[in-house]
């Protein structure tokens, strides 16, 4: 019999840059809020402590801020054919677990979509017609425009703190920004983070053939800064350790650093770390949630009563928590129908390394999201019925560490050890760069998730099965974005090129990105998405599931921007419209 | 869904909890500005009930509980007891408090502030029925008679009279002399551990005291924050715990968390002019440039050879407090000029060193920016060749620290 703890207005589940600002979204609107995550309590000292966090092996090769495999993880196959294997040892993606979320350890890459990527299905079928998008691919609309949501992604990027150059504001073109973004209300919050070497030769190289280098927008802070909340961030040090690491000085963005001091402040406020949340309760007729509950530290189950359920956890924990909580039907793939699994994307990345004899690039200054990039490529720009494929991506240059362990590129048919190793490693470390791709990851039919037949977690839950490979689409994108990023890298004079791109079946060994999103979409169809647009389940009224699990597809940029708007435009819905009148929001 | 509703409600209904009235809510904000809280409630205890170990030279004295439980607090005071109590130093009993409690600061308290402020303990305080324990004192501190004797030497007059023709520098002067009793840690000590001076016609008043291994900053010398610093940067300093300059941490940093946030924009100006009429203004700053970018231009070449406290400050202090010593705005503290680095007695340095500082979360910046400590890491010999070159480097001049400080403030903390 599990213990019930004191009924709370409401309960979110997992404290990351979701739940951190839905917890100040809802206690601003006087709620008694209790926040439960799974994994432990984390704050900048002691935890992310100088020097102490600055281990690669501990962090960046044993992944410890990352959800253990043993606790939780999925399942994982190309096709509908195949028997699903537990992904147990992380490679591919790295779900964060503990307070702070995915948001202690990435990088910091914090951008907008364009606007045409929120209502793609329209867009493509206006622009290129009904006939290009291929029968199995299931695109569709988000349900919310970019104008709805620009004060949204405005606000978001106060609170996180960015730095950048803005290409557009209002309409009008601004030197050095990205002249194909979409309009913005305002300047970014800060001026750009300084280039490293790399990134300048790429900003020459990429202007030279005609395209337009802008640095990327970093939350990664440049200066001191101060956000809407009164929390702080230093400026950047450029120490390197950003991806795997929590900042040891304040200065990437993350819960900790932009919101966690000012929500632990609030009365009605309180979290419990250690307390792994097992199902949403459902009321008898299943139309609403009384709540959830949880196993803490010790294994014991607990009930949460709530009057209103946020689950903010990782994109892939939210879906396993509606899947197992009966919240909405399952997605089956053979009839098209349920919602819940469906719409399952990743997001294709790729890296091509220019090596260099004579530039020594020390590559042990830099931070997560320093460089240069280019949207001349981007979807929105792109001719898909030219190019053969649906999609588009960003190709930028990143030196974000030095880290030589983990990082340590040499040219392609060089030993993997003994001496050979060692000499092409004394003669190549520090001679290299790279430009990475970053690009869109359209959904289909049979790319999914559903519960595990085979494979139950330690609580007894079957896993949650992804069901996900490369398309003809994403690889023709590949091979696209592979030769146009060896233009650029030969531009810039590399002596050679090493090249890293999907080709065959998605490869989970190798890390890619963590930007895994879908299964729980947003959209004004309750046939095909599981939300509605203020991300409210269609099915269960007071629940409300805020993340990239809302993408109907993946779009070429880095999620977290997106997923911070979305987050504060649900938050106004809540405060506005629910509250007052709770039910389903039209 | 009502229930989600009642729950608003009960939330917007709970905000002025215990007392209501204006009494009340005088008193509750006089209490701030005593920062009776800083004492009377111990770390994790319930407001008010006591139990907060104070080291004295004298033994450990523990502090009351001064809820108004009738048994175990001040429930059973009359508002001339509880003025006999926090003016004169003088229990219900007749027995005398120890001088831990700042009675000779709040003998200038007013009549009116001490009558909300028993409004507000009787009425605003939640009663706490458990006692606090009792202090353990060495003989003779041990008897409290020797008290009175103690007060008959020391105890100032009660009362305040307005020193300046201005209103605004007389209730600075109310605040910082009186209630908010700065002089106690600010204020040097006699050898019978008497605050030395409780206005500013005495010279020694808020000329720096000493605190456990803590030096704490003189607040009237030309050198003083009081006066190196613009009246914004100390509004800021003591509203947040923060400044351009500097941090506040330890028991400044509680000051800043539990009282002075709270304190009106006008009781802060007030504060700040009087701190600033009563010291001795700066000299101009003679140009020492030359000395910054020395040591600057020092860490930047990294050159294997430079002495161990650089090479320590490298390793250790510069991702955050940078080559040139700065540090960032209110984030990161600057170590040049700064009074914990450059105090002749430098325990607070060490002491920051070794099991690093934190920031009070404040209304206005809540962010309990932290630094860790090295304590793990570095060796007495270290820390003093660390502590020695941040009071020489850049334009820092202060003495340079011996390993054996170092390993008496370890063992003190």
């Amino acid at each position: 019999m599990a213990r019930t703890e004191k009924k709370v207005d409401a309960v979110i589940v997992g404290l990351g840059w979701t739940g951190s600002v839905m917890g100040m979204e809802l206690t601003d609107a006087g709620l008694d809020v209790v926040a439960l995550e799974r994994g432990p309590d984390r704050r900048t000292v002691p935890t992310f402590a100088y020097p102490k966090i600055a281990d690669e092996l501990r962090y960046a090769v044993r992944y410890d801020l990352m959800q253990r495999p043993a606790d939780s993880t999925v399942t994982i196959r190309h096709h509908a054919g195949q028997t699903a294997l537990p992904y147990r040892r992380l490679g591919c993606f790295l779900p964060g677990a503990g307070v702070g979320g995915a948001g202690v350890h990435w990088n910091g890459l914090c951008w907008r979509p364009n606007a045409e990527e929120l209502r793609l299905k329209s867009y493509i079928t206006e622009r290129f017609g009904t006939g290009l998008m291929p029968e199995d691919m299931t695109v569709q609309d988000f349900g919310v425009t970019y104008e709805e949501l620009e004060p949204y992604f405005d606000r978001f990027e106060k609170i996180v703190g960015v730095s950048g150059k803005a290409g557009n504001i209002g309409g009008r073109i601004e030197e050095g920004g990205n002249p194909f973004e979409a309009p913005r209300s305002s300047e970014y919050p800060m001026p750009p983070l300084e280039q490293t070497y790399d990134g300048l030769i790429f900003e020459k190289a990429a202007r030279d053939l005609g395209y337009h280098p802008f640095p990327k927008p970093a939350a990664n802070a440049s200066q001191a800064y101060t956000n809407p909340y009164g929390m702080q961030l230093g400026p950047c040090n450029y120490c390197g350790f950003c991806e795997r690491y929590g900042c040891l000085n304040y200065s990437k963005s993350s819960p900790q650093t932009c919101v966690l001091d000012a929500l632990y402040q609030r009365q009605n406020f309180s979290y419990r770390p250690n307390a792994a949340v097992l199902r949403v309760e459902l009321a008898a007729d299943g139309k609403t949630a009384t709540g959830v509950t949880y196993a803490d530290a010790h294994g014991e189950e607990v009930f949460q009563p709530a009057d209103l359920v946020l689950l903010c956890a990782f994109q892939l924990n939210n879906v396993h928590l509606m899947l197992v909580s009966g919240i909405g039907k399952p997605y089956d793939p053979s009839s098209g129908e349920g919602t819940v699994g469906r719409n399952y994307a990743y997001q294709m990345t790729g890296e091509t390394t220019l090596f260099f004899k004579d530039i020594a690039f020390n590559p042990f200054v830099g931070a997560g999201a320093s460089g240069m990039a280019i949207a001349d490529l981007g979807l929105s720009r792109m001719d898909f019925a030219k190019n053969g494929f649906i999609g588009g991506g960003y190709p930028s240059s990143q030196q974000t560490n030095g880290q030589p362990i983990h990082n340590l590129p040499l040219p392609e048919g060089t030993p993997r050890w003994g001496a050979s190793w060692k000499k092409a490693a004394g003669d190549h470390y520090g001679h290299s760069a790279t430009i990475v791709l970053q690009s869109s990851n359209m959904p289909y039919r049979d790319c999914y998730l559903d519960l595990d037949p085979t494979y139950k977690d330690r609580y007894g839950r079957p896993l949650m099965r992804m069901t996900f490979d490369w398309r003809e689409n994403e690889l023709k994108q590949a091979a696209f974005f592979k030769d146009k990023i060896a233009e650029i890298g030969r531009a810039m004079g590399a002596d050679s090129l090493t090249a890293a791109y999907p080709s065959g079946h998605f490869d989970t060994r190798p890390y890619q990105s963590t930007h895994t999103v879908g299964g729980a979409v947003m959209g004004a169809d309750p046939g095909t998405s599981a939300l509605n647009r203020y991300l409210q389940s269609w099915d269960v009224h007071n629940v409300f599931v805020p993340g990239a699990n809302a993408f109907p597809q993946n779009f070429e940029y880095n999620p977290t921007g997106l997923v911070g708007a979305l987050t504060l435009w649900a938050a106004r819905a809540i405060r506005q419209d629910y509250l007052p009148n709770p039910g389903p929001l039209g | 869904m009502k229930t989600l509703l009642t729950g608003i409600c009960l939330v917007l209904l709970a905000a002025p909890a215990l007392g209501q009235d204006d009494d009340v809510s005088a008193g509750r904000y006089i209490a701030q500005l005593g920062d009776c809280a800083a004492c009377h409630t111990a770390p994790g205890g319930k407001p008010f009930a006591g139990g907060l170990a104070i080291d004295s030279p004298f033994g450990t004295i523990y502090t009351t509980n001064i809820t108004p439980d009738p048994v175990h607090g001040i429930g059973s005071y009359s508002l001339e007891d509880f003025d006999k109590a926090v003016r004169r130093g003088i229990r219900k009993d007749g027995a005398n408090l120890y001088p831990a409690m700042p009675y000779t600061s709040y003998a200038k308290v007013s009549d009116d502030d001490i009558k909300v402020l028993y409004e507000y303990f009787m009425k605003g305080v939640g009663p706490v029925p458990v006692a606090a324990p009792s202090s353990d004192l060495k003989f003779p501190f041990n008897i409290r008679f020797g008290l009175e004797g103690w007060d008959i030497v020391n105890r100032p007059a009660i009362g305040f009279s307005p020193p300046f023709d201005d209103d605004r520098l007389n209730r600075g002067a109310y605040i910082v002399e009186g209630l908010g009793h700065c002089g106690a840690c600010h204020s040097p000590r006699d050898l019978m551990q008497a605050q030395e001076g409780y206005d500013a016609s005495s010279d020694t008043f808020l000329t720096g005291g000493q605190l456990g291994v803590w030096a704490v900053p003189d607040l009237r010398g030309p050198a003083s924050a009081p006066q190196a610093w613009s009246a914004e940067e100390l509004v800021d300093y003591l509203t947040t715990g923060r400044n351009t300059y500097t941090a506040a941490t330890g028991e400044m940093g509680l000051v800043v968390e539990r009282s002075m946030q709270h304190a009106t924009p006008e009781d802060i100006d007030a504060i700040v002019a009087y701190l600033k009429a009563i010291g001795t203004p700066p000299k101009q700053a003679d140009d020492a440039l030359a000395k910054t970018d020395e040591t600057t231009a020092m860490l930047t070449a990294a050159q294997p050879d430079m002495p161990l406290g650089a090479r320590l400050y490298l390793d250790n202090c510069g991702a955050c407090h940078l080559v040139d010593g700065r540090g960032a705005p209110r984030v990161i503290p600057s170590l040049i000029g700064n009074s914990a680095v450059l105090a002749e007695e430098p325990g607070g340095l060490i002491a920051v060193m070794l099991n690093g500082a934190q920031m009070p979360s404040t209304r206005k910046s809540p962010g309990a920016l932290a630094m860790p400590g090295f304590g793990d890491r570095l060796s007495d010999a270290e820390v003093a060749a660390l502590a020695s070159f941040v009071r020489a480097g850049w334009t820092n001049d202060a003495g340079a620290v011996d390993q054996e400080t170092v390993r008496r403030v370890r063992g003190q903390l």
